[in-house]
C-alpha cells in the first residue's frame, strides 16, 4: 500500500516536471531541422500567412517543449521497472532477415524457409546451444495450411532439438509482439528459462481456395463409393464452382479494408495528404540513413537457395514530394488521401529473438540488450478507430510502469499508413478524444517526433505482418544502447481493432 | 506539386476569409475562396423543410451569389445530421384553398428549380441524411451531388404516398437523369433510396463514407467533411477539370437508347399505366397523373411538361384522396411520439413467453434494436421454431444487404432462447404471447410474477380477451398491459397498446417506449372486449360471413372488398388470420355485445374449425394454398358446408355497391362507437389503428376521415337502409347521428 502511495507520488511529479518544463521552453525556437523545413516550406506555399504559420510553429514548439524537458529532467520518473518477486526478463539479441517486397528474391520459398533463415541468423549470432532453448514461438497471419504451425517445421529444420516445444500465435500485425509477451509470460511464471520468440510472413504467395461449393463437391466425392454416386456429384459441377476464394484483405467483422479504413481514419481527424506524405518521405529518409550508417544491426544476412545473398532491406525509397503528389488515391476515390507511397507495402520478411531469465543470461555469460518489462493489449471499435491501437495502448502501459511520456527516450510504432500514425498522433494529443472515448481525464500527449521512429518504420523498411512485433522491439532496444537512454516505448496497430504497447528497458552497459 | 497546391489552396478556405452574411433564419452562407457554401437549417425543427419563408431565403441567398463576382461556384448542404431536405412544408399546401392557389406554389417552385438548372455558376449539392420529395427536386436541379454513404441517407419521391406528385419539375428532370423506367419507379412507388444504390443509377455523382469520432463527434466531423469534399468539387467543377457527362454503363446505353424510338416509349407508358390501373383499381387518382405529367414532357417538351405537372399538382392537392393520405402522414406523426413521457426505467432486458409466430415476431423486432430478449417457450420444438424464425428474418435482410452477416450474427447474440425462467429476475418487461386461453394467460403470469423484480411490467399481446379479466389474478395489476401486436410483426406496423383503469401511467409510457424503439405506429386504447381494432373487425366479419350466406362466392367477395381498396379482400382475410381464431372472436364478442354483433352465422366457421379448413396455417380455409403456387384455388370443400348454412339474400340490398357499403358501414358504426364510448382517446388514433392494423382503405384515410370527407348524412342513410332490412347490427350510433344532424362536426378540425 505505502509503495503504491510512493509510486503515485513520483507520477505526479513527473507530470510536474513535464508541465513546468513544457512551459518553460514553450517560449523557445525549435530546432528540429525537419519541422524547421516544413515550416519554411509552407511559408513558401501559402500566400497567407498569419493564421497558417502561427500554426504551424506552434506544432513544432510543443514537440520541441517535450524534447526540452527530457533532459532537464535528468531523473526519471523511475530508476528501473524491476518488480519484486518477479523474474527480469531481458533480451539477449534478435535479429531479422532482410524484409523484401513480396514478388522479389523470396517469393520462391515457403513461410518456413524464411522463419528457419530468421531463427539460423539468431543462433549464429549467439551462439546459444541449441538445447538450452526451452520453448519456440513464432507469429504469423496469412497461414500456410501446409505448416500451420510454421513454428515447429522452422525450429526442425533449423535444427533444433526435436524435444523443444513450439506453437504459432496469431494477432494480425502484432503477432510477433504476441509471440514476445507469450515467451515473457513463460518465463516470469517459471514455467521456462530461455524461449525463442519470432514472426513470419510471406505475402509473395497466399492460399488461394476453391470455392465453397467446390470444396463440398470434391469432399463428397471423396465420401462417395459407387460410380453411380460420383457420377451423380459430378453432374452437379458449375462452371462458377472454378471460381476462386482470395484471402480476405478485408475486416471479417466490416468488409472493410484496412486502407480504406485509414483513409477514414485520416479524414476524420483532418489529417491532409501533404502531411501524409511528408511522413512518407521522413520515414523513408530516416530509413535510408540508417541503412547507409549501419545502423539496422539487427538484420542478417539470407543465402536464398538459387539466388544471391539478400543483405538489405528493399522497401526504402526515398522519393520526392512532388513524385508522391502525382500519385493516385488507392482506397478512396477519387479524393482520398491515402495513396500507394504513404501506405506501408506488401511485404516478406521473418525475425527472430532469445529472450532469456536475466540470471539466466548472466550464468550463461551473456550481456543482454534489453529488458522486456511491463505490456498491454488493448481492442477496440474496428469500423471506426480500426488503428487507433497505439492511443489506447500508450497511457494505459504508461501507467501501469508508473512512467510518462517524458520519460521514453525511444519511441518505436509500427507505421501501418502515414495517416494511420498522424491520425494517432492527433488522438493522443486530445483531450477531448481521451474525455469521450477513452475514459482518461486528460491527453497523454503526442509523442515528440525527434524521438519517433528515427532509423525509419514500417512505411520504409517494410511490414511483414507476423514479424513486425520483434523488429520493433530490436529497433527501440539498439537505439537505446545507441542514442543513450533507458525507455523504449514499442506501440502497434492491429486488423481487428487491436492494439499492443511495451516498455523496453536498455540493459545497463 | 499541382495536388500539393490543390491542397495548399484547400486549407487557405479553412482560414478567416470566410464572408459572414446578414442573418437569415433558415439559411446562411460562407465563403470558402470563390466558392459559396450555403447551409440550410430550419430553426427549431429537427428536419429542413421546403417552406415559402425558407424558400424566399433560398432565392435571396441565391441572387447574391448570381451577382457576386468573387463567387465561382456553390455548395448547398445542411447544417442538420440525418437530414438534407425531407420535402415541402404539407402545410403550406394544406392551407391553399384552391387549385389554382396550389399550381401557383408548383409555378414558383419550377421557376426556381429552372434558375438553378442553368446556373452557370457550378452547384454543388451535398447531401447527407433524408433528401425526399422538395428536397430531391432540389438536388437533381444542382449540377452537381454528393451524398454521405450512410444508411440515414436516402433519395426518393414520396408524394405518391401523399396522392400527389412531385411538383417542382421533379416529373420533368428525373426521367432525363436515371431513365424513364427508374423515374417511374421512384416515383409512383414513393421507395426511399439508398446513397450507394443511387450512385449505381446516376441520381448521385460521388459517395462520401461516413467518418468515425476524430477530434469532434462522427457526425459533425462526417458532415464537415461531406462540406470540404464537396467544395473540392464545386472548385474544380468552376474550372471545368471534372466534366458533368457522366460514364454510363452498356444497359444504361441501351435503354436509353430503346427510349429514343417513339413506338417503345408508347409500350412503356401503356405498359405502366395497366400495371398502375391494377394495382390502384383506379382509386388513387395520383400514379396516373404523374405518368400523364411525364408523357406530355417528353413528347411535347419541357415547357408543356411544366405547366402539366404544376396543373395536375393543383388538381391533385384538392382531392379527398390526397386530403386522406396526408391525414393518415399527420396521424403517423402523431402515433410515433410518446405522449405519456419518459418512463422511470429504460426496458433494457425484455423477455417473451411463446416463440410461435407473434413471440418470435416481437422477439425479432426487439433484438434488432439492441434490446437482449429472452424468447422462452413450453417445448424445445416449439422454441426451435421461434428461434429459426428470427434468423431467417434477420438473414433476408442479409440476403438484402439490409444488413451483413456479422451484423445478423451480432444481433442474433441478443436473443436467449429457453424453456425455463432463468435470467427472468433481470426482466425489465415480460411479453407474453402464449395460447389465447384465459386460464394459460392466468397460470404464466402467476408464473412469471413468481420469478421477475418488482418494477417488470407484464405486457399481454392477445387480439381479444379483455385485459382486466387477466390481469384479476396479479399482484400488481398497475403494472399490467395489453400489447396487441399485428402478425407478421416484423411487417406490420400498427400496435395496439391496452390500458386498464388500474395501470399505471409509467406502465404505459414504458410499452409505448419499448414499442416506438420496435419501430411501431401506437395507438393506446382503453380496455374493452376487442379493444378497438378487433371490435371494429369483428361486425365486418359476422357481415362477411352473412353475404357468403347469402351465397357470393369468397373470390367475388374478395375482389368487391379489394376493389373498395381494402388491400386483402374479406374471405382471404379470414383465412390470413386463422378461421379458429376468427371463430374464438367471434364468439367471445357476440357474447359481450349480443345482437348488434349478429349477422352471419358462426356455425359456419365452426363447422370449418371441425374440417381442419383453419386457413392458410392448416393450407385449406375459403381457398387451397400450395407452397411455391401464386395463384390460390377455391376450396371446393366449402361447397358443401354453405350450402347447408345459406340464407336467401335480400334483393334490394345486395347489389355490388350495397355489399361493400354493408362492410364499410358497420365497421366506420363501430370505430366511431369506440370514440364514443371512450375506448378511443382521438379520431387520429381511431384512423391509424384501422389503416395499419386493418387495411382500412388509406385513400379513404381511415373510419373517421371517411365521415369527415364524405359526410356523415351519407353514411347514417345507408345505415338506415340496411338497418331496415337487417335490424340492430346496423343502427347507427349516437356520435355519428350528432355528426351528420350539424354538418359543421367533424372529427378533424
Amino acid at each position: 500500500m505505502t509503495q503504491s502511495l510512493v509510486l503515485c507520488s513520483f507520477v505526479y511529479m513527473g507530470h510536474l516536471l513535464y508541465d513546468v518544463g513544457g512551459n518553460c521552453t514553450r517560449m523557445g525556437i525549435p530546432k528540429d531541422f525537419r519541422m524547421t523545413s516544413i515550416l519554411t516550406y509552407t511559408l513558401k506555399n501559402l500566400p497567407s500567412t498569419s493564421k497558417w504559420a502561427l500554426r504551424f510553429s506552434l506544432r513544432p514548439l510543443s514537440c520541441s517543449s517535450q524534447l526540452r524537458a527530457a533532459p532537464a529532467a535528468q531523473t526519471k520518473s523511475k530508476k528501473t521497472l524491476a518488480k519484486p518477486n518477479i523474474r527480469n526478463i531481458v533480451v539477449v539479441e534478435g535479429v531479422r532477415i532482410p524484409f523484401l517486397q513480396s514478388g522479389t528474391s523470396y517469393k520462391e520459398l515457403m513461410p518456413h524457409d524464411l522463419a528457419r533463415a530468421a531463427l539460423l541468423g539468431l543462433l549464429h549470432r549467439t551462439s546459444v546451444p541449441k538445447d538450452v532453448v526451452d520453448y519456440i514461438i513464432f507469429g504469423t497471419v496469412i497461414q500456410e495450411v501446409k505448416t500451420s504451425n510454421v513454428a515447429r517445421e522452422a525450429a526442425l529444420g533449423a535444427g533444433f532439438s526435436d524435444k523443444t516445444p513450439a506453437h504459432t500465435v496469431t494477432m494480425a500485425c502484432i503477432s510477433a509482439n504476441q509471440a514476445m509477451t507469450t515467451g515473457v509470460g513463460l518465463i516470469a511464471s517459471g514455467q521456462c528459462d530461455v524461449v525463442v520468440a519470432g514472426g513470419v510472413e510471406l505475402m509473395s504467395d497466399v492460399p488461394i481456395r476453391h470455392s465453397r461449393k467446390m470444396r463440398k463437391m470434391l469432399l463428397d466425392l471423396n465420401k462417395a463409393k459407387t460410380l453411380g454416386q460420383r457420377l451423380s456429384l459430378i453432374s452437379k459441377f458449375r462452371l462458377n464452382f472454378l471460381s476462386p476464394e482470395l484471402p480476405a484483405v478485408a475486416e471479417f467483422s466490416t468488409s472493410e479494408t484496412m486502407g480504406h479504413s485509414a483513409d477514414r481514419l485520416a479524414a476524420a481527424f483532418a489529417v491532409s495528404r501533404l502531411d501524409q506524405d511528408e511522413y512518407a518521405l521522413r520515414s523513408h529518409s530516416l530509413a535510408k540513413k540508417a541503412q547507409d550508417e549501419g545502423l539496422l544491426s539487427d538484420v542478417v544476412p539470407f543465402k536464398v537457395p538459387g539466388k544471391d545473398t539478400v543483405t538489405k532491406d528493399n522497401g526504402i525509397r526515398p522519393s520526392s514530394l512532388e513524385q508522391m503528389a502525382k500519385l493516385k488515391p488507392a482506397f478512396i476515390k477519387p479524393y482520398g488521401t491515402v495513396t500507394a507511397a504513404n501506405s506501408s507495402f506488401l511485404t516478406d520478411g521473418a525475425s527472430a529473438m532469445l529472450i532469456m531469465a536475466e540470471e539466466k543470461a548472466l550464468a550463461m555469460g551473456y550481456k543482454p540488450k534489453a529488458y522486456l518489462r511491463d505490456f498491454v493489449y488493448v481492442s477496440q471499435d474496428p469500423k471506426d478507430q480500426l488503428l487507433l491501437g497505439p492511443t489506447y495502448a500508450t497511457p494505459k502501459v504508461l501507467e501501469r510502469a508508473g512512467l510518462t511520456m517524458t520519460d521514453i527516450d525511444a519511441f518505436e510504432f509500427h507505421e501501418a499508413f502515414s495517416g494511420q500514425i498522424l491520425a494517432n498522433f492527433k488522438a493522443m494529443d486530445s483531450d477531448w478524444f481521451a474525455q469521450n472515448y477513452m475514459g482518461r481525464k486528460t491527453k497523454v500527449g503526442s509523442p515528440p517526433l525527434e524521438k519517433f521512429n528515427n532509423w525509419g518504420g514500417s512505411l520504409s523498411l517494410g511490414h511483414p505482418f507476423g514479424a513486425t512485433g520483434c523488429r520493433l522491439v530490436m529497433a527501440a532496444a539498439n537505439r537505446l544502447r545507441k542514442e543513450g537512454g533507458q525507455y523504449g516505448l514499442v506501440a502497434a496497430c492491429a486488423a481487428g481493432g487491436q492494439g499492443h504497447a511495451m516498455i523496453v528497458e536498455a540493459y545497463p552497459k | 506539386m499541382v495536388a500539393s497546391r490543390a491542397i495548399g489552396s484547400l486549407r487557405r478556405f479553412t482560414a478567416s476569409r470566410t464572408l459572414r452574411c446578414p442573418a437569415r433564419t433558415h439559411i446562411n452562407y460562407g465563403v470558402k475562396g470563390d466558392v459559396a457554401v450555403v447551409r440550410i437549417n430550419s430553426p427549431n425543427s429537427k428536419v429542413n423543410t421546403l417552406s415559402r419563408e425558407l424558400q424566399s431565403e433560398f432565392v435571396e441567398v441565391m441572387n447574391e451569389i448570381w451577382a457576386n463576382d468573387q463567387i465561382r461556384s456553390a455548395v448547398l448542404i445542411s447544417s442538420k445530421p440525418g437530414c438534407f431536405i425531407a420535402g415541402a412544408d404539407i402545410n403550406m399546401l394544406a392551407s391553399c384553398k384552391s387549385a389554382e392557389e396550389v399550381t401557383q406554389v408548383s409555378q414558383e417552385g419550377q421557376r426556381m428549380f429552372e434558375k438553378l438548372e442553368k446556373s452557370t455558376k457550378p452547384i454543388v449539392a451535398a447531401i447527407s441524411g433524408s433528401c425526399l420529395g422538395g428536397g430531391l427536386e432540389l438536388a437533381i436541379s444542382c449540377q452537381y451531388r454528393i451524398a454521405t454513404k450512410d444508411r440515414k441517407t436516402v433519395l426518393g419521391s414520396p408524394e405518391v404516398l401523399l396522392g400527389i406528385l412531385p411538383g417542382a419539375g421533379g416529373t420533368q428532370r428525373l426521367p432525363k437523369m436515371v431513365g424513364v423506367p427508374a423515374a417511374f419507379d421512384m416515383m409512383l412507388t414513393g421507395r426511399n433510396i439508398r446513397a450507394d444504390r443511387a450512385k449505381k443509377m446516376g441520381l448521385v455523382d460521388q459517395l462520401v463514407e461516413p467518418l468515425g469520432p476524430g477530434l469532434k463527434p462522427s457526425e459533425e466531423r462526417t458532415i464537415e467533411y461531406l462540406e470540404e469534399v464537396a467544395v473540392t468539387f464545386a472548385k474544380e467543377l468552376s474550372d471545368k477539370k471534372i466534366s458533368l457527362k457522366r460514364d454510363k454503363g452498356l444497359v444504361e446505353k441501351l435503354t436509353s437508347y430503346a427510349m429514343s424510338i417513339p413506338f417503345v416509349r408508347q409500350q412503356i407508358y401503356k405498359k405502366v399505366e395497366e400495371k398502375v390501373r391494377k394495382q390502384t383499381k383506379g382509386l388513387y387518382p395520383a400514379p396516373l397523373k404523374i405518368i400523364d405529367a411525364v408523357k406530355t414532357g417528353i413528347e411535347q417538351g419541357n415547357d408543356a411538361g411544366y405547366v402539366s405537372e404544376s396543373q395536375k399538382f393543383g388538381e391533385l392537392a384538392m382531392t379527398k384522396e390526397s386530403k386522406a393520405l396526408m391525414g393518415l402522414y399527420h396521424g403517423q406523426v402523431l402515433c410515433k411520439k410518446n405522449k405519456f413521457g419518459t418512463p422511470q426505467k429504460d426496458v433494457k432486458h425484455l423477455a417473451i413467453l411463446g416463440a410461435g409466430l407473434m413471440g418470435a415476431g416481437i422477439a425479432q423486432v426487439s433484438v434488432d434494436k439492441g434490446i437482449k430478449t429472452i424468447l422462452k417457450d413450453a417445448t424445445l420444438a416449439g422454441l426451435d421454431r421461434g428461434q429459426q424464425q428470427v434468423f431467417k428474418g434477420l438473414n433476408d435482410k442479409v440476403k438484402k444487404k439490409a444488413l451483413t452477416s456479422f451484423e445478423r450474427d451480432s444481433i442474433f447474440s441478443n436473443l436467449t432462447g429457453q424453456l425455463d425462467y432463468q435470467g427472468f429476475e433481470k426482466a425489465d418487461m415480460v411479453i407474453e404471447a402464449v395460447f389465447e386461453d384465459l386460464n394459460v394467460k392466468h397460470r404464466v403470469l402467476k408464473e412469471v410474477e413468481a420469478v421477475v423484480p418488482d418494477h417488470c411490467v407484464f405486457a399481454s399481446n392477445t387480439s381479444a380477451l379483455p385485459i382486466r379479466q387477466i390481469a384479476s389474478v396479479s399482484k400488481r395489476p398497475e403494472k399490467v398491459i395489453g400489447m396487441h401486436y399485428f402478425s407478421p410483426v416484423d411487417k406490420m406496423q400498427l400496435l395496439e397498446i391496452i390500458t386498464t383503469e388500474k395501470t399505471s401511467k409509467d406502465t404505459t409510457a414504458s410499452v409505448v417506449a419499448v414499442g416506438l424503439k420496435q419501430g411501431k405506429v401506437i395507438v393506446v386504447v382503453k380496455d374493452g372486449p376487442g379493444f378497438y381494432t378487433t371490435r371494429c373487425l369483428a361486425p365486418m366479419m359476422s357481415e362477411v360471413l352473412r353475404i357468403l350466406q347469402e351465397g357470393v362466392d369468397p373470390k367475388k367477395l374478395d375482389s368487391l372488398t379489394t376493389s373498395f381498396g381494402f388491400p386483402v379482400g374479406a374471405a382471404t382475410l379470414v383465412d390470413e388470420v386463422g378461421v379458429d381464431v376468427a371463430k374464438h372472436v367471434a364468439e367471445d364478442l357476440g357474447k359481450a355485445f349480443g345482437e348488434r354483433f349478429e349477422g352471419g352465422s358462426v356455425e359456419l366457421l365452426k363447422q370449418m374449425v371441425s374440417r381442419g379448413f383453419l386457413g392458410r396455417k392448416s393450407g385449406k380455409g375459403f381457398y387451397i394454398y400450395q407452397e411455391g403456387v401464386k395463384n390460390k384455388s377455391l376450396n371446393s370443400d366449402m361447397d358443401g358446408i354453405l350450402a347447408s348454412l345459406k340464407v336467401p339474400p335480400k334483393s334490394d340490398v345486395c347489389s355490388d355497391e350495397d355489399l361493400q357499403y354493408r362492410l364499410v358501414t358497420r365497421f366506420v358504426n363501430e370505430a366511431i362507437m369506440c370514440l364514443q364510448e371512450g375506448i378511443l382517446a382521438t379520431p387520429a388514433e381511431g384512423d391509424i389503428g384501422a389503416v395499419f392494423g386493418l387495411g382500412f382503405p388509406p385513400c379513404l384515410g381511415g373510419p373517421f376521415r371517411y365521415v369527415d370527407l364524405y359526410g356523415a348524412q351519407k353514411i347514417v342513410d345507408r345505415l338506415r337502409k340496411y338497418e331496415a332490412a337487417y335490424g340492430k347490427p346496423f343502427t347507427p350510433c349516437q356520435l355519428l347521428i350528432d355528426h351528420a344532424n350539424s354538418p359543421s362536426k367533424k372529427f378533424y378540425q
